[in-house]
């Protein structure tokens, strides 16, 4: 018994191990001004708010999508069940899904070898916003805004850590020129921002080149390309919500685990049949084992 | 003794009745579980999309046509000139194979007329799926079309005169514009 | 498969006619129904019907996932994901295979530490132990080009890695590597042998699996109490339908924490950097193969030194592949004649400690070596100054409480606990020397290394040493007593 005591101790402290790991480099998604949004889609029965996802996409189209490609979203899937264009007016979401895609233009080869344009189709994929990655590089400083398509699952934290990075930068009235003081419980010091580098939290890096204070206390985060971009009023939404910088936030990142995750809704609802099948299945087979060998010491 | 083989019966009972339900339990699982293997097998939902396309049509040379691929499926958009319209509308369709009239394989535009210059015919030959070579090439014996793999002639309305060919050449699902110049063929 | 003669009894004419042509009914009526097996096996038995219903799994859709994958740099990364998103259920048979992969580990690894336990490798099973080390030997090679297979940024520079440790072998390992990438880096070429093998290893699996299940059919199963079967009619019960009903219902306890992961935490076994297509010209910023190798990860990255004429890495290598092929001796390693560790309460205690061992060394697999476990004292700023640049700095340090970790060479290496006593020697000593956060404790690597140590101090020194020296307990005379212990066996039981 003693052993097994020991065993299970020891789980328990690899079980506290990553916990400990998960110190140091970026702020953990749980601290932060403001409390995460109460993710909808988390949880067994856990669902999209379409609502949400609509706003969300506004928020791509207006915002993000001059930079950031989805590759491998279609314009069709706009308009697929949880998708921010579907209604059960089949007709009404076809027509809005084309009307939508048809804003977007394709290049096409001509009979005469020529690249000509054409208005996209809701088979196109999403039109990226630049040609090419070097072409993206190039107006980036060098850094390539990353694709979107299933940006919630590449990341540590999903919705959570968009919803971070982009309420996490400091406001602009904290900064003196460009640099940043911070005093706060952790860390007492000067942070300056390098050129065309904005810093931000929960962006993970390394603070202490950049530091002035106690190097122990360096600030978590790091620097990234991209300025802040969502503002309270950035986006003037259609269904009239207020358009504060957090609400901007988290329908962006409810829209993107929306667009990583499309079968999400599918999965969990036929997830729960299967659960409950397997559940009674092992119940009546559990009521043939023991019927089986009640005859036989074992 | 009489007490105990009762006892004994009601237990086989119960028995029996737990591993029916196991097993038939079990069974119901295993069909269940068989349709996503199966239905993995469909065309997949971006296959089903591209299953439609918008094709302008003004652009079309007269006595000439254009060639489309639909879902990888060819179909042949003609623009026949008037002595081609006169001539597939001059046949007995009582003594054709697939009696059909012309006006038969043509659709109405958006106000409801029919626009006998455009034929839109599927490009795949009844008989075993060749593609038939048309206008610029070799039309047949009646003007149409002619496949080349076992010599099925087809005339200017893609109705199948001679050769091996079942059928005429299907005429797909497809819709008008509007303004009449393009058409959306659909499989 | 059959180690007994089957009582199979054809009843028709067509089975008759069968049996006399092929006896394939008979074979299958032995091995699965009337097999006696001992009557004793508890619920960590049943982890071998769960691996044959997890290597059915994985085949099956895998076998659906190559219709629509695409083995090409290109378009490998897109084509999961249009499974993902386009194909009728392609979520499901991508989710089920991507954690059927660590369900599977999951399972071979409690059924090894079963056979560890109750001595399932000794004479006269040695041959099916050592089949089941090449079968997870296959596995780890198959989990390994799979994941590959997604051409995610782990998978790129995953394999990149492992490569590369074949690459430090002597004298051919470059050319080996070179070989086996088919290319000077992992790319195109290595994508598609890589998805050849995935699909081809499977099935040698089941293969060498029914090489397994023969091998221990001619022995007899082993049991808990580790004796063989005397009397098959009081120590034994035909395999069917007593243990396909109890492994059956295990099974589909198992499948409530596979459908578990897969319609509701499908992600949680994988890594995020998986989903940031392959791109050869940036690293991830921490290389960690999946959860199942992490123990011998840690293994390869514990050897940092030379050993002899051997290099460090090429160390590593070895220790790596050593702690798997030290499995194939175990056999011979382990003097001790009782079987079960039931009936040896000190080899039991060496047992669970090396569980521990096992499960510490994932932990160091997936830590960063240099990371601190057990921190020793408060971080400090260290500087390290010349003094020909700064003559004054062992006084002006000393003055500010600084304290001299060393003095060599002309090189002093100074700690300050308070960072304005820092700051006060940097401006009183003129250094322009930037200081460095010194973390002070034990880190992973020194950890790392004593695992390992332990981990191979289990085969080699434990396992021998126990048989010699340790006193077991008296084994019951039959399975039958195991389960009805007559005086003096019953703490064994009870022990359980």
């Amino acid at each position: 018994m003693k052993a097994i005591k020991a065993c299970l101790a020891g789980l328990a402290l690899i079980g506290l191990a990553p916990a400990a790991m998960a110190a140091g480099g970026a702020m953990h998604l749980d601290e932060g001004e403001t409390a995460l949004p109460d993710w909808p889609f988390e949880g067994p029965f856990g669902r999209f708010d379409q609502a949400a996802v609509q706003r969300g996409f506004q928020v791509y189209t207006e915002v993000c999508a001059a930079c950031h490609s989805m590759d491998l979203l279609s314009y069709r899937n706009l308009g697929e069940p949880g998708g921010p264009f579907y209604s059960d007016d089949e007709e009404a979401t076809q027509s809005q899904v084309a009307a939508f895609a048809s804003s977007y233009q394709v290049t096409e080869i001509d009979d005469f070898g020529d690249e000509v344009y054409r208005p996209a189709r809701p088979s196109d994929s999403f039109v990226s916003p630049y040609p090419n990655p070097q072409a993206a590089a190039a107006a980036n400083g060098g850094a390539i805004p990353p694709d979107f398509s299933v940006i919630t699952k590449a990341r540590h934290g999903g919705a959570s850590y968009i919803y971070r990075l982009m309420t996490g930068y400091p406001d602009s009235e904290e900064f003196h020129g460009n640099e940043l003081h911070i005093n706060d419980d952790h860390s007492h010091g000067v942070l300056t921002q390098p050129v065309g580098l904005y810093y931000n939290p929960y962006f993970a890096g390394d603070t202490s080149g950049n530091w002035e204070g106690d190097p122990r206390h360096a600030p978590a985060g790091g620097f990234l390309a991209m300025p802040p971009q969502l503002f309270d009023g950035r986006v003037e939404y259609m269904d009239g919500t207020e358009a504060t910088r957090e609400q901007l936030a988290a329908d962006v990142a409810q829209f993107l685990a929306w667009a990583g995750e499309p079968k999400m809704e599918n999965r969990k609802s036929l997830g729960m049949g299967v659960m409950i099948y397997l559940f009674f299945l092992a119940l009546i087979v559990y009521f043939s084992y023991k019927q089986i060998w009640r005859n036989v010491d074992h | 003794m009489t007490d105990e083989t009762y006892t004994e019966t009601v237990d086989e009972e119960r028995r029996d009745f737990i591993h029916i339900a196991a097993g038939a339990a079990v069974a119901g699982g295993a069909g269940a579980l068989a349709w996503p293997f199966i239905a993995q097998m469909l065309p997949a939902l971006d296959t089903r999309a591209a299953s439609s396309l918008e094709v302008p049509v003004t652009d079309i040379p007269e006595g000439g046509e254009v060639r489309v691929l639909i879902g990888g499926k060819p179909f042949f958009l003609r623009r026949r000139t008037a002595a081609e319209i006169a001539e597939a509308r001059e046949v007995d369709v009582n003594a054709l194979r697939d009696p059909e009239t012309d006006d038969d394989r043509l659709v109405p535009m958006a106000d409801g007329n029919l626009n006998p210059a455009l034929l839109v015919v599927s490009g795949s030959c009844t008989h075993l799926g060749c593609v038939p070579v048309g206008p610029g090439s070799n039309t047949g014996e009646f003007g149409g079309w002619y496949c080349p793999c076992h010599g099925s002639h087809y005339d200017t309305s893609g109705r199948i005169r001679k050769g091996p060919a079942p059928l005429n050449l299907p005429v797909p699902t497809y819709e008008y514009n509007a303004d009449g110049s393009a058409v959306t063929i659909s499989l | 498969m059959s180690g007994h003669e089957s009582t199979y009894k054809p009843n028709t004419g067509i089975e008759k006619w069968l049996d006399a042509r092929l006896p394939i009914v008979r074979l299958v009526h032995g091995s699965f129904v009337d097999f006696p097996t001992p009557k004793n096996l508890n619920y960590w038995w049943t982890f071998g019907g769960i691996l044959a219903f997890c290597l059915a799994t994985q085949i099956i859709t895998g076998i659906v996932l190559a219709m629509h994958y695409v083995p090409n740099t290109e378009m490998a990364f897109a084509s999961v994901e249009r499974i993902m998103r386009d194909v009728e259920y392609g979520w499901l048979m991508r989710y089920i295979h991507a954690n059927g992969a660590s369900m599977f580990f999951l399972a071979v690894y409690i059924h090894m530490f079963r056979g560890l336990y109750y001595g399932s490798y000794k004479a006269p099973r040695e041959i099916s132990w050592i089949l089941g080390v090449v079968i997870y030997l296959l596995m780890t090679g198959t989990a390994f080009m799979g994941y590959v297979l997604p051409w995610g940024q782990m998978s790129l520079h995953g394999a990149s890695v492992i490569t590369s440790l074949i690459g430090s072998l002597p004298l051919v390992g470059e050319q080996i590597q070179i070989w086996l990438q088919g290319a000077p880096s992992i790319g195109n070429s290595t994508l598609n042998r890589f998805f050849s093998l995935h699909y081809l290893l499977p099935f040698m699996i089941a293969g060498v699996v029914v090489l397994h299940i023969w091998a221990f059919h001619t022995t007899g199963n082993n049991n808990p109490a580790g004796i063989e079967i005397k009397d098959p009619k009081k120590d034994a019960v035909p395999f069917h339908p007593y243990y396909t009903v109890k492994d059956g219902f295990a099974i589909i306890v198992f499948m409530l924490i596979f459908a578990g992961f897969v319609f509701y935490a499908p992600n949680v076994l994988g890594h995020a950097d998986n989903y940031i297509e392959g791109n050869p010209l940036k690293t991830p910023a921490h290389i960690v193969p999946e959860w199942y190798l992490l123990p011998f990860y840690a293994i390869l990255r514990a050897i940092t030194f030379d050993v002899g004429p051997i290099p460090a890495k090429l160390g590593g290598v070895i220790a790596m592949f050593g702690a798997i092929a030290i499995m194939f001796v175990l056999p011979w390693l382990d003097t001790s004649k009782v079987r079960s560790l039931r009936y040896r309460p000190l080899a039991r205690q060496f047992f669970f400690g090396f569980v521990l061992v096992c499960g510490l060394l994932g932990v160091a697999g997936a830590s960063n070596p240099d990371d601190v476990v057990i921190p020793t004292g408060e971080d400090t700023l260290r500087y390290e100054v010349a003094l020909a640049d700064t003559p004054n700095a062992v006084e002006v340090a000393r003055a500010n409480d600084g304290k001299i970790v060393s003095q060599r060479d002309e090189r002093v290496v100074i700690d300050f606990v308070d960072y304005e006593a820092s700051l006060a020697f940097e401006e009183e000593s003129g250094t322009l020397v930037d200081p460095t956060v010194k973390h002070h404790g034990i880190t992973w690597l020194p950890v790392a290394q004593l695992l390992t140590l332990l981990y191979f101090a289990y085969f080699l020194l434990a396992l021998p040493l126990l048989g010699l020296v340790e006193r077991a307990k008296d084994e019951p005379e039959t399975i039958a007593d195991s389960i009805h212990p007559k005086n003096g066996s019953a703490d064994a039981v009870a022990a359980e």
